[in-house]
């Protein structure tokens, strides 16, 4: 119990870290930033206490907000993603999410890619309507969201595919 | 009362997750407006030793192009020195040291710079212990960056130019119209001068310098050129598209202008206000 704590600690503050000191600053074609941090609400243990992993999100987007000074948009689309996950566990896994038992490395490709996709999507879409705050720039806010989303699922993809192999 | 207490147990997740979405919600807009975004920024403890660490892993990887704009900066100076000493025999000595003594200019080291979102910030490594005080100017050799929204003893957060919520008083170099530089969010290399005068003699090329109206800058510091500019919906102003002289993207070093007169301008100005 206390290692797979541990385990959870270590990745919040790896993702932290790795996100605000490197993928912040990748800027593809001027202003396309990918949001890994979101893999640690995406791969976070379905029989976990609720509660406490809303809380943990909100630490999580907090965190991200407080060294890129983005005011609380992060915390506010890491919260609403780690409250409706469940939803998306269902839709996406289907009869394999029984008991709130699922391991990610155990699903099939097709099934992960429609959760990633769908939490992503959904995050950076809170994100950058907050950010923008502006319901007459709603293009750029789909532009910013479809152009990040898709670097953000393609780097998530490969960075768990990467880590679940080494496990074995 | 048991009802209550049962409801509140059986929906804490629901609770929780309302509260916490309205704190966020709360920083946000605090965030959206001018000085208030006291809670969550860079230029605090934590934060700042952390870019502080990773700036020092970092800063080798630009050294070549610093030490090429500390020599054009260089030699940019010397020939100010060097026709200056020619003029002074003309020219009054204490005009030009009146206008120096307003005006006073610290270094400071960018730790992080951001420019991809809408609301961008810059970290710099100096703050309350160094005098670095809210409000202040913050440019580079080659033009302006933004002004300082928060200090922290070691830290201060720096509102960049491109930041939407960034409006600065500026002015064609050759006449005195002037009009205020925003950001549209498309480019890092473009800002936008509105509000002024269709009178005004634009002409692409043209450089666009501050306004002396602000008491954060001093007048004349170099923005950009005109890119394009065009009359806007209202028909009695143009939008022009400023071609920043600055690369925002590739920040090292900066310097923070104290306006030593600021609290007699302003005391002037209150007034009238009114």
């Amino acid at each position: 119990m206390t290692k797979a704590t541990l385990n959870i600690a270590a990745r919040f503050v790896v993702l932290v870290l790795v996100q605000v000191l490197i993928f912040n600053h990748i800027n593809f074609m001027g202003y396309i930033n990918p949001y890994i941090y979101i893999l640690f609400i995406i791969l976070f243990p379905a029989n976990n206490n609720r509660t406490l992993f809303v809380f943990l999100a909100f630490l999580l987007g907090f965190f991200v907000d407080v060294f890129s000074d983005s005011g609380g948009v992060h915390a506010a689309a890491s919260v609403t993603l780690a409250y409706v996950r469940p939803v998306f566990l269902k839709f996406s896994f289907g009869t394999v999410y029984d008991y709130q038992s699922i391991k990610f490395n155990q699903t099939d490709f097709s099934s992960k890619l429609t959760y990633f996709s769908a939490l992503v999507i959904i995050h950076h879409f809170i994100m950058y309507s907050l950010e923008i705050f502006n319901i007459s720039k709603i293009l750029l806010i789909l532009q910013k969201t479809l152009f990040s989303g898709i670097f953000t699922i393609i780097l998530c993809l490969i960075i768990t595919i990467l880590f679940s192999q080494k496990r074995k | 009362m048991q009802q209550i207490i049962n409801f509140v147990l059986r929906n804490k997740t629901f609770l929780v997750f309302l509260l916490l979405f309205g704190l966020s919600l709360f920083f946000t807009i605090q965030s959206h407006s001018y000085h208030k975004s006291k809670f969550v920024n860079s230029s605090n403890m934590v934060t700042g030793s952390v870019y502080q660490v990773a700036n020092g892993i970092g800063q080798y990887f630009n050294l070549a192009d610093e030490n090429k704009a500390l020599l054009e900066e260089n030699r940019m100076l010397k020939t100010i020195v060097h026709n200056l000493k020619l003029d002074t025999i003309k020219l009054s000595v204490t005009d030009s040291l009146k206008f120096n003594s307003s005006y006073k200019f610290r270094s400071a080291e960018v730790y992080k710079n951001s420019y991809s979102q809408t609301t961008n910030y810059l970290t710099i490594n100096k703050g309350k212990k160094d005098s670095i005080k809210v409000d202040y100017g913050v440019i580079t050799s080659q033009g302006i960056v933004g002004i300082v929204e928060n200090t922290s003893r070691n830290f201060s957060s720096v509102l960049s130019i491109l930041n939407t919520r960034s409006r600065i008083n500026a002015q064609l170099k050759k006449t005195n119209h002037i009009g205020s530089l925003v950001w549209n969010t498309e480019s890092a290399e473009f800002a936008q001068l509105i509000d002024i005068s269709k009178f005004a003699p634009v002409a692409i090329g043209d450089t666009i310098v501050t306004g002396g109206q602000s008491t954060i800058f001093p007048k004349g510091v170099l923005i950009g050129t005109v890119n394009s500019f065009k009359i806007d919906t209202g028909g009695d102003s143009y939008i022009v598209n400023v071609k920043l002289f600055n690369d925002m993207t590739n920040i090292g070093h900066v310097y923070v202008i104290e306006n030593l007169k600021a609290t007699e301008i302003k005391s002037l100005q209150k007034p009238k206000d009114d």
